[in-house]
């Protein structure tokens, strides 16, 4: 049986916005294995962002628990969420979120400067990353002189940097074309074979979540089913 | 260094270099203070080296005896005449001394007539004494010597044809308070106009001008070699005292020695240079408010920057260090540029007083000025940048992320 990497039990999440409450998450649970391709598909407003960032680290639930590996990350201070989400999570998003002032390379630097690699070590990091994905001639490009598709894979090369277990990514073709957005989800086909890593990405899109081992359907703040595809 | 500062310094730069503009607006309000402060700093300086300077070399062994209400004795109602001269001339502790009246007096050099200082030395065997302290050299001409009546000296400004509207030559005959005197000699330039712009004549024709009595603007005094002049100086005041009948702690004269004299010059460089500084400081802490400015809107234009880079990993005390090296830097970098413009205003204003011939002002940088301005705009830069950097780094990273 495949180890469990990610535990969601019985997780709510609820926003205070002014006098209304509103419940992104009612009581979902889910489980993730090592090594799985998972689809989280569910329409706008179902909650995927929320799960989304809280299994990355970035939120801690209202209630119920989260447990990343062997942690229990449901009740953390911000500092230690951001230690684990910085060595285990590698983020993907939509709009690529790549910080324009810095080059390529800087961009796949980022995190290796967070978690204190010394610094040859982590420009010989970056290199080979953005050098496996392809961008060895636009390492020293900034953000603006790339296509959609270069900088979604300097974002995907910035997640692997640090080598993490899990690669999150949120609608990581929304903001390309399809054929693009194809060669994307094929990347991320290889990380997770190729490189054994977990993905689990978000999308609304039922053609794309179909390329997944395993879908989970969210709906109003719930998982109400799971489907094996492979 | 740990590695991470450099990369956050190289981040900042290359924040600068994107916002190019606004970078340099901001970093305005730096660099007119900075700019300020180092070159009032400078020339203040330099002038008191220069003043200091030109003391020590008259040597510390004088005293200076003084109407009291007025500088210099000039514009005073009390007067030291012979007798006072006479007592301390023969006070404890005195190898000499001499006094010399100095008074605005109007000069007329063909159909010109022009009002300026004329001051009468001695030129008996205190000669010497007064003359070290005026520190006047004979650049043309022959210096002024005992029963050289209705002779005179002229200062440099004047033989330049700078006061009157004719060059004076050595020879020449000008006219002092409508009586005749001859050109002896011409003075080589003492570095203030208005010293280059007087004339010196003998005391004794002084005297007459100015009404027949002597009435010393300042006596000078030289202490017996090994004494101490301090200690001369109050065993003289109570001598004078005695001679004038005042009591303690109302004399109508003040003594001072050099060292005094330094010391209260100083004092009022403190206290200009401290009011300048002040002005520049005020000037520094607008540009510090502006430098805050700056990096709250760079804070919530770069929210959903700090969103991702809290993603990947960055912890709070990355951002805040990211914020604050930033703006520390914003003010540092405008405090160098300030230095240069700072360093050449305080070049420039020496080499304007040069020209007119103020040779005193010297511009001087002493390092720990230029250190101690650059640490100074770096402290501004990042204590602005505080508020600003804490709240960058408690976004809330969700909140931050989903911010366009």
């Amino acid at each position: 049986m495949k180890r469990t990497i990610i535990q969601l039990k019985d997780v709510w999440k609820t926003y205070n916005l002014g006098e209304h409450k509103v419940h992104a998450l009612r009581g979902a649970s889910l489980e993730v294995f090592e090594g799985e391709f998972l689809a989280i598909k569910g329409p706008s407003g179902s909650g995927k962002s929320t799960m989304m960032n809280l299994v990355g680290c970035l939120d801690i639930p209202t209630k119920g628990t989260i447990h990343l590996d062997k942690h229990n990350i449901s009740n953390l201070y911000e500092s230690d969420l951001a230690q684990i989400r910085g060595k285990k999570i590698g983020f993907i998003f939509q709009k690529f979120n790549l910080l324009n002032n810095l080059s390529a390379l800087e961009n796949v630097t980022l995190p290796l400067i967070f978690q204190n690699i010394p610094i040859e070590k982590r420009k010989k990091l970056a290199a080979d990353v953005l050098n496996d994905m392809g961008l060895k001639d636009r390492m020293n490009h900034k953000p603006t002189e790339l296509s959609g598709g270069e900088q979604q894979r300097v974002a995907i090369a910035r997640a692997l940097a640090v080598n993490p277990e899990v690669i999150l990514a949120d609608e990581p073709t929304g903001n390309l074309d399809s054929r693009t957005g194809e060669k994307i989800m094929e990347l991320l086909k290889q990380l997770n074979k190729k490189k054994k890593k977990t993905v689990v990405f978000v999308t609304h899109d039922d053609e794309l979540a179909e390329q997944a081992d395993r879908i989970a359907y969210l709906h109003d703040g719930q998982i109400i089913k799971t489907k094996r595809l492979r | 260094m740990n590695n991470q500062y450099y990369d956050y310094i190289i981040f900042a730069l290359k924040s600068f270099k994107s916002r190019k503009l606004r970078t340099f607006l901001t970093m305005l309000g730096i660099f007119v203070g900075i700019a300020a402060v180092v070159s009032l700093v400078s020339l203040g300086q330099g002038l008191q080296k220069a003043i200091t300077e030109q003391f020590e070399s008259l040597g510390a062994n004088k005293l200076m005896i003084t109407p009291k209400g007025g500088f210099y004795g000039m514009g005073s109602s009390v007067v030291l005449d012979k007798d006072d001269l006479k007592v301390v001339k023969h006070a404890r502790g005195i190898r000499n001394a001499g006094g010399f009246v100095s008074k605005v007096a109007s000069v007329e050099f063909g159909d010109e007539r022009k009002y300026t200082w004329v001051s009468g030395l001695p030129q008996d065997d205190s000669k010497e004494i007064i003359s070290d302290i005026s520190s006047f050299k004979i650049a043309e001409g022959r210096d002024l010597k005992k029963g050289d009546d209705y002779r005179v000296l002229a200062g440099s400004l004047i033989a330049k044809g700078d006061f009157f509207d004719k060059k004076v030559r050595v020879g020449d005959k000008i006219k002092v308070e409508n009586k005749k005197f001859e050109i002896v000699g011409i003075l080589e330039p003492i570095g203030n106009p208005q010293d280059d712009s007087s004339f010196i004549a003998t005391l004794d024709s002084a005297v007459n001008l100015f009404g027949g009595k002597e009435k010393y603007a300042t006596i000078m005094a030289a202490v017996v070699e090994g004494e101490e002049p301090s200690k001369v100086a109050e065993s003289l005041k109570r001598t004078l005292r005695r001679h004038r009948g005042v009591d303690e702690g109302e004399e109508d004269f003040s003594i001072q020695t050099f060292e005094e004299v330094l010391d209260s010059f100083s004092s009022i460089f403190l206290i200009v240079q401290s009011v300048l500084i002040g002005i520049a400081g005020i000037s520094l802490l607008v540009g510090g408010i502006g430098i805050m400015n700056t990096m709250y809107t760079s804070v919530f234009q770069r929210t959903n920057e700090i969103g991702t880079m809290k993603a990947i990993g960055a912890r709070n005390s990355d951002i805040l260090k990211i914020f604050l090296i930033e703006s520390g830097f914003l003010g540092m970098v405008g405090g160098a540029v300030g230095i240069l413009i700072g360093v050449i205003i305080g070049k420039a204003v020496e080499f304007g007083a040069a020209q007119s011939g103020l040779d005193i002002f010297k511009a001087s940088f002493p390092w720990y000025l230029i250190l101690g301005s650059l640490a100074f705009s770096f402290i501004v830069g990042s204590v602005a940048g505080v508020f600003p950097a804490l709240q960058a780094s408690k976004l809330k990273p969700i909140e931050a992320l989903r911010y366009e």
